[in-house]
């Protein structure tokens, strides 16, 4: 069987998110479907790619033909390490935080003797097949063996004859992706074409495919989406990790929205995250017409607060391509480590009628740190009593009935089937109190 | 000189001047701004907070105080600054209060400073934001910070047009549009892109800011309409190659504020009649007052002298 024009189509496997602190999330299950992830490491004109793949078919299937806009020497491909794409991806991953009430009659008490008391946050190929392709006006610009890949190098005079001689060679190109392809090549793009060696991948050990990555030098801060979108059947799912030197990156062509975050939502969501994070991104999606591009995280990667999993060593970040970082430096995470290193995850929902463009970025200036985060808040269940403890039950009564309100809004769930899973005793079972009763306290 | 054969504005008599006073373009102006800004603030969440903005006007509005005693102009007139602080509020993005702060002087101050031949050179806006950026400070202009919603770029284009049809000089922003959208097109025919991606360039409130807005400052535009129509055409050519030859972002801005110094020479070879909102002034103003025709957008130049139909 031949292999596939893949650009897309991967699924991505979820982030195994980990704890520290208040930090909390379940993240077991398969979140996005038809999802890609690609890290941007960027300065100046310079780029290095990482595009990873959780291809789960046949090896011998897999092949990704992407454009790039410049010719790459072998020194400029190099196969990365899905550990460390993982890593990032919890990093910066959205995140559910839970803090607990603290026993109401003890923090009155306190707020009593001390009245300042403010709440704290705790928050291969023969030479035949070469003339062959010579004659379809297709030219093998270059041939190498990276890691387990099969690379090729392409550049063609027309589209037709790109076509064809990727036919020939094996692979399955959709119908529509002519037009595609001509596009790119009249804009001067070079395809970066990625097969398994079924020889390498054995010698070398590896049950899945590790990131391919590239490195070169091209004022093109741009992400090809179009070829995806050929033999997409529906939405792409897409994650951009971009990694800077000086801030924030935003499209330029297409609105750049942060998620909704900080909000409170009820306790049950930390059983149902993936249920949640899906359901809200679709939303928000929904929201703004299908048509922009999501912010889920912007931070430097010196510290994180809370940690969805501790920043990336410099080692880490080098192999990911932060090519300014130098040869030498800390050799783990060292808090205050690495300054201007500046991470910015961005997600993006993706078709053809809504996304007509390649996605085009700049770099800002912007050093502001956001994260796509949510708050859980336990009430105090534990035996106390006192004469204000009436006053705490009917805030943390308000607080829920706003809590599934919220979550209502940010997902679109069923408001009635939200405080049903909230439970009784302190949700709907209890009466909001009348305004009358907030005068006396009684 | 000669008569700009094609500007179709006839002396006005007093009692229709003073019919129009009140009809002061630039309260539209400020009027559409404010309504964008609110839009961007409560809707499409902008990245700046209401006391950014604030900041933003009012030092926009001291530098245009301080600058009025300085260069000893008769009376201090807040709306050419005002506009300017919108313009820069719509447009600059910067995380540090001191570089809004400097973007707002600069943009005020520039068209003081820098002037020849009795205009000043450079759109402020323009200026100050381009000022900013070449000299590396960490300031940006999000232009996807709009969208591409068709209703915005519909009501944008009308309230504009409001605007640009009470300066008069629309033929600047219809030439732009014009060249923009068949450089737009055509270059999406040459690189055989389907038609909804110039399309979707087209459809930015971005550029229709850039468009009837900006672009369209009758003081920093060639004082002839064949001398408009070729500036509006070169900015269209320069913005094209730094956007598709360059690959740069806010190629208009690059393109404007780098054109604006072939300002003068269009003048010489295609002379016409400078503009001047006096002629829908009752009261003339004194001679040699820098005018005010500043803002990040183009706006009526109330004070500056009045030259009148004998001035042709």
């Amino acid at each position: 069987m031949c292999g596939s024009l893949l650009w897309t189509a991967l699924l991505w496997a979820p982030a195994a998110y980990s704890f520290c602190g208040f930090y909390v999330a379940r993240g077991d299950a398969k979140l996005f479907n038809h999802a890609s992830k690609v890290v941007m490491v960027r300065s100046g004109d310079r780029t290095v790619l990482t595009m990873a793949n959780d291809y789960s078919g046949e090896p011998d299937e897999f092949a990704m033909v992407v454009p790039v806009p410049t010719i790459l020497q072998k020194g400029q491909i190099h196969v990365g390490s899905r550990e460390v794409l993982d890593h990032l991806d919890s990093y910066s991953a959205p995140r559910l935080v839970e803090y607990f009430d603290e026993d109401p009659c003890r923090q009155y008490a306190m707020e009593d003797r001390a009245k300042s008391m403010a709440p704290q946050a705790l928050g291969t190929m023969s030479r035949s097949r070469e003339e062959r392709a010579r004659s379809l006006g297709v030219t093998i610009e270059a041939r190498y063996t990276v890691g387990e890949y099969d690379i090729l190098i392409l550049s063609a005079k027309e589209s037709g004859g790109l076509q064809t001689w990727l036919l020939e060679s094996g692979y399955t190109v959709p119908m529509g992706a002519h037009r595609v392809l001509a596009s790119y090549i009249r804009q001067g793009m070079k395809f970066f074409v990625a097969k398994v060696n079924l020889g390498e991948q054995k010698r070398l050990g590896f049950a899945y495919l590790r990131p391919l990555q590239v490195a070169y030098e091209s004022p093109k801060f741009m992400l090809p989406l179009r070829l995806g979108m050929v033999n997409a059947d529906g939405p792409q799912e897409l994650f951009v990790f971009a990694i800077t030197k000086n801030g924030r990156v935003e499209t330029t062509n297409y609105r750049t929205v942060k998620l909704p975050e900080g909000m409170d939502i009820p306790e049950y969501v930390k059983d149902e995250f993936p249920g949640f994070y899906r359901s809200m991104f679709t939303r928000q999606v929904e929201n703004e017409n299908r048509e922009a591009v999501f912010l889920e995280y912007a931070w430097n990667m010196s510290w994180c607060d809370p940690c969805a999993a501790d920043p990336l060593t410099a080692d880490e970040l080098r192999g990911l391509g932060v090519f300014w970082l130098g040869s030498q430096g800390p050799q783990g995470f060292v808090p205050g480590g690495p300054q201007n290193t500046f991470i910015t995850r961005l997600h993006v929902r993706y078709d053809a009628r809504h996304f007509p463009e390649d996605l085009v970025f700049q770099e800002t200036g912007d050093q502001s740190n956001f994260q796509a985060r949510y708050v859980l808040r336990h009430p105090w269940k534990g035996d106390t009593s006192c004469e204000r403890y009436g006053e705490y039950r009917r805030s943390v009564r308000e607080r829920r009935a706003k809590e599934a309100e919220t979550l209502a809004s940010l997902t679109g769930w069923n408001l009635a089937s939200i405080r049903r899973k909230m439970g009784g005793g302190w949700s709907e079972d209890d009466n909001p109190p009348d305004w009358w009763q907030r005068i006396w306290n009684n | 000189m000669r008569a700009d054969p094609v500007t179709p504005r006839p002396p006005l008599d007093p009692s229709a001047a003073a019919s129009r006073r009140h009809l002061d373009p630039r309260f539209y102006q400020i009027a559409v701004l404010s309504g964008l800004l609110i839009y961007g603030l409560g809707w499409l969440h902008f990245d700046i907070t209401p006391d950014r903005a604030a900041l933003l006007l009012s030092t926009a509005l001291l530098t245009q105080y301080v600058c009025t005693k300085l260069w000893g102009l008769p009376k201090f007139d807040p709306k050419s600054a005002l506009i300017s602080g919108l313009s820069l509020c719509l447009l600059l993005r910067t995380n540090y209060a001191m570089l809004a702060i400097a973007a707002a002087v600069i943009t005020i101050a520039s068209k003081f400073v820098v002037r020849w031949n009795g205009k000043h050179i450079f759109n402020p806006t323009n200026f100050g934001l381009v000022f900013l950026m070449v000299v590396g400070a960490p300031v940006w202009v999000s232009p996807g910070q709009w969208g591409n919603v068709a209703y915005f770029g519909f009501l944008m284009a009308c309230l504009g047009g409001l605007v640009v049809n009470r300066a008069a000089r629309s033929d600047v922003t219809y030439a732009f549009l014009i060249s923009f959208a068949a450089l737009q097109f055509g270059r999406a025919f040459l690189v055989m892109q389907r038609w909804q991606v110039p399309l979707h360039r087209l459809e930015s409130g971005a550029l229709l800011l850039f468009a009837f807005f900006m672009i369209s400052d009758p003081k920093t535009t060639p004082n002839s309409r064949a001398g408009r129509i070729l500036f509006a055409c070169l900015v269209t050519v320069l913005a094209g190659f730094i956007q598709f030859g360059l690959y740069r972002t806010n190629s208009i801005l690059w393109s404007l504020a780098i054109l604006s110094t072939a300002v003068p020479l269009i003048d010489r070879l295609l002379p016409g009649v400078q503009y001047d909102w006096s002629r829908v002034r009752s009261k003339p103003q004194p001679q040699g007052v820098p005018d005010e025709a500043a803002s990040g957008v183009r706006q009526p130049a109330l004070d500056r002298p009045a030259l009148g139909p004998s001035g042709v």
